[in-house]
């Protein structure tokens, strides 16, 4: 690999660059270790880095200037993640290992603040610098750094705030997400928001249509979303100088948008998961058509081919051929929506509907105690996520008291829409099977197994937790074809691959 | 190539000479292009000027821009080359009264002089730079792109007739996809990867008043930012940044120096183009209930 690479020149700029400091000392082996630790930890948070790639990294960074990070960042960025949405993850682990000093704080940590009041920065494992700072002198100061763009000033600022409020201790076992929302809470950002929306208003214009408060409100956001950013970088940092990159590393590892579990997904995964949804299925639907398309060699079609001789002279040059058009299923989903499956049904109600033109139809009911179909929701809008908007919100779910009753549901469910299930649907359940020790009635699924194609169950818990406490899975699952376990979009993607594919 | 770049700044700075404008990760991947000789693939969601992009470095480099466009069933002989069967069909035709060598025939029927080269091949043998296109390569099928795979990693053909047809210098090669699916492995094993995105407010506003000079300052910065507002939302399909650029030359052209609601209201839809879009911005900025009252 020596071959490759310039192990000597690279060392040299790390020095410069000051990653971790005592591999840099190690001497020309360096930079190398560090790249291949860097390396190792993207593969195990779960990234494809092919040898090639690795190969291509070491020698991006022989070309480039190492002294830039945002340049370094790209130019391993561009060789070891192919995918956007990996992104995310290497940006986090670029930041581990090698952030050790913060771009700005590294170098001058004596420039000239603009601000009046600050003095010095504060220098990187200043723990009470502006100890002597009370959070509303400080919140003053953050909001008119906030307000004037200053990118500099907001930094140091988000590194008092960490020092004052996290209250890190080294060595102490907790992760970065403890110290972030301790240093939020303090932060209070939305009175952050609501002090800048004041001073605004204050010296603002006349004119103030909803639109410029709109504008200015995302403005706000914006901002505040960077210093949350920052905040974070700077915990992130503190907890690598404390930990050490590695085992920092492996604490911060974030599960990939596919792996998150939709029951514990926080906001912002969330959020990704509603973005990854679109690409996957579109990614899954072409590889289906791919593999039908493939697989459908068909028979000889005689009179075709007889005709098509007929401009060769009667000579039967092209065979054709007879494609098979293999039925597309029916699908029927019946979907659990109370408070803890919710976003489980909803990202599964979305991922089936997105796959709408792999299946002949598509009908949902979603239920808590009581039933009420949603299909009707997808129909009047083609915005998918709008829909499924729209069922949180319109859906008539609740017969007694709103906590989940699988019997009830199924019953109503049976003397409804029994009878419109053919031999061509495929139903499918969407639910964690606790009952709240009501009736199971679990004869229903027997009844809708005798007339459907196929009866599948998706469970959105972990298989240890089955048949745990109110869960009566297994006394449902007797009359299905499948039970599963659904924890991600990875299971989700899998069967419904699964399911299309047959 | 004589031109080659310099540094990460240079690339910046000659790309914006030509009214691109980049930011560091753009910049550094087609600075690595360059150096590493490596195509690049450059995903990210329509209109935000991934194709520009090409035809930018085309500009600075002053390398002459061969683009192939990729659409649903395309193959080799649209995209690498194709033998010229009906001026071989002359050939042997005009060849039947001198009764030659059926070898003879053959050989020469298979030269150059009968071959067509499509934009592969055309850039490979370019004598002179060249900047490759390969536009929206996520239209062709996977078994489309396996023949992109020799063209990419060697840069050379392999014609069974001629032999291997090795390119004569290494161009720089761009290839664009929209994400429509997911491109094999294979290939972006070979390509440095550059995914971009609609830039921050600041940079648009940069882009605005670039590409339409005459636009006053205060202006363009309020059309980035409810551009950006309005690609918060969410739309079936988010404004591009070309047709930020024509929301900009409209309200130029109607006279405007400020953006109130209601001229949000009549001109959203050189932004917006589908229906369910323009009714959700207009309710989201409040143009609807000013242009009522």
């Amino acid at each position: 690999m020596t071959g490759y690479v310039n192990a000597g020149k690279l060392a040299d700029a790390m020095e410069r660059f000051g990653s971790e400091a005592d591999s840099a000392r190690r001497g020309p082996e360096g930079m190398l270790d560090v790249m291949q630790g860097f390396v190792h930890e993207l593969r195990s948070a779960g990234l494809p880095v092919s040898m090639t790639e690795n190969l291509d990294a070491m020698r991006a960074v022989e070309h480039i200037d190492l002294s830039d990070r945002e340049v370094l960042r790209a130019a391993l960025g561009a060789t070891l993640v192919k995918h956007h949405r990996h992104r995310a993850v290497f940006d986090i682990v670029f930041d581990v290992y090698f952030s050790l000093f913060a771009p700005g704080i590294q170098g001058d940590p004596d420039a000239p603040a603009d601000s009046d009041a600050l003095g010095p920065a504060a220098p990187a494992e200043g723990g009470g610098a502006q100890g002597d700072l009370s959070p509303e002198e400080l919140a003053e100061m953050l909001v008119r750094a906030l307000m004037g763009g200053d990118r500099d000033e907001l930094r140091r600022l988000a590194a008092t705030a960490v020092s004052q409020f996290a209250g890190m201790e080294a060595g102490r076992p907790v992760g970065g997400t403890y110290y972030l929302y301790r240093t939020l809470r303090q932060l209070d950002l939305e009175g952050l928001v609501e002090r800048m929306r004041d001073s605004l208003r204050d010296d603002g214009d006349e004119s103030e249509g909803p639109l410029t408060e709109r504008l200015r409100d995302d403005e706000l956001q914006r901002r505040i979303g960077e210093l949350r950013a920052l905040v974070e970088a700077e915990i992130r940092r503190r907890l690598v100088a404390d930990r050490g990159v590695e085992a920092m590393a492996r604490t911060l590892r974030k599960p990939l948008p596919e792996d998150v579990d939709f029951m514990h997904a926080s906001k912002e995964e969330m959020l990704a998961l509603q973005r990854a949804i679109e690409p996957l299925t579109r990614a899954l639907a072409a590889r289906l058509a791919q593999r039908r398309r493939r697989r459908n060699r068909g028979h000889l079609d005689f009179r075709s081919t007889v005709r098509h001789s007929l401009s060769y002279g009667g000579v039967p040059a092209e065979p054709k051929f007879r494609h098979p058009r293999p039925s597309k299923p029916e699908i029927m989903v019946v979907a659990d929506v109370s408070g803890s499956v919710a976003s489980f049904a909803r990202f599964t109600l979305q991922f089936v509907y997105a796959m709408a033109s792999q299946f002949s139809k598509v009908r949902s009911w979603v239920f808590i105690d009581g039933v009420d179909e949603v299909t009707r929701f997808f129909q009047e809008s083609d915005d998918v996520a709008q829909a499924v908007l729209r069922v949180n919100t319109d859906a008539d779910v609740v017969w007694v008291d709103g906590h989940s009753d699988y019997g009830h549901a199924f019953e109503v469910w049976h003397d409804r829409h029994l009878d419109e299930i053919t031999p061509k649907t495929s139903v499918i359940i969407l639910g964690d099977a606790r009952n709240n020790y009501h009736a199971s009635q679990h004869w229903v699924l027997g009844e809708i197994r005798k007339r459907a194609r196929h009866l599948y169950w998706l469970d959105p818990e972990p298989r240890g937790y089955w048949d745990t406490g109110d869960s009566i899975i297994s006394e449902y699952a007797q009359h299905c074809d499948g039970l599963y376990e659904c924890r991600n979009l990875r299971q989700l993607q899998r069967f419904v691959a699964a399911i299309v594919d047959i | 190539m004589g031109e080659r770049f310099a540094s990460v700044p240079d690339v910046v700075d000659r790309l914006r000479s030509v009214d691109y404008l980049s930011d560091e990760s753009i910049a550094g991947v087609v600075y690595l292009a360059d150096r590493l000789e490596k195509p690049v693939l450059v995903e990210g969601p329509a209109g935000v000027g991934k194709t520009e992009l090409a035809k930018a470095i085309s500009a600075v480099t002053g390398a002459r821009l061969i683009r192939l466009q990729c659409y649903e069933g395309l193959d080799e002989s649209k995209a690498l080359y194709e033998w010229n069967y009906k001026k071989q069909l002359l050939r042997i035709q005009a060849d039947r009264e001198h009764e030659s060598d059926w070898a003879e025939v053959e050989a020469d029927i298979f030269s150059e002089a009968f071959l067509l080269t499509r934009p592969l091949l055309e850039a490979i043998r370019a004598k002179e730079p060249v900047v490759l296109l390969i536009d929206e390569v996520d239209r062709v099928e996977v078994e489309t792109e396996a023949l992109l795979l020799e063209v990419l990693s060697d840069f050379q053909v392999s014609i069974p007739e001629l032999g291997t047809i090795v390119g004569q210098q290494r161009p720089i090669v761009v290839l664009t996809s929209n994400n429509t699916r997911e491109l094999s492995e294979a290939l972006k094993r070979r390509c440095l990867y550059l995914h971009v995105d609609y830039p921050d407010v600041e940079r648009e506003t940069e882009i605005v008043r670039v590409r339409v000079p005459e636009i006053d300052a205060e202006l363009a910065d309020q059309i980035a930012r409810v551009v950006h507002s309005i690609r918060a939302l969410e739309l079936k399909k988010a404004p591009s940044i070309s047709e930020t650029i024509d929301w900009a030359r409209t309200l130029l052209y109607l006279g405007k120096s400020e953006i109130d609601p209601e001229t949000i209201g009549e001109t959203l839809h050189v932004l917006l183009k589908y229906q369910a879009d323009i009714a959700k911005a207009r309710k989201e900025l409040g143009a609807q209930t000013a242009a009522a009252s």
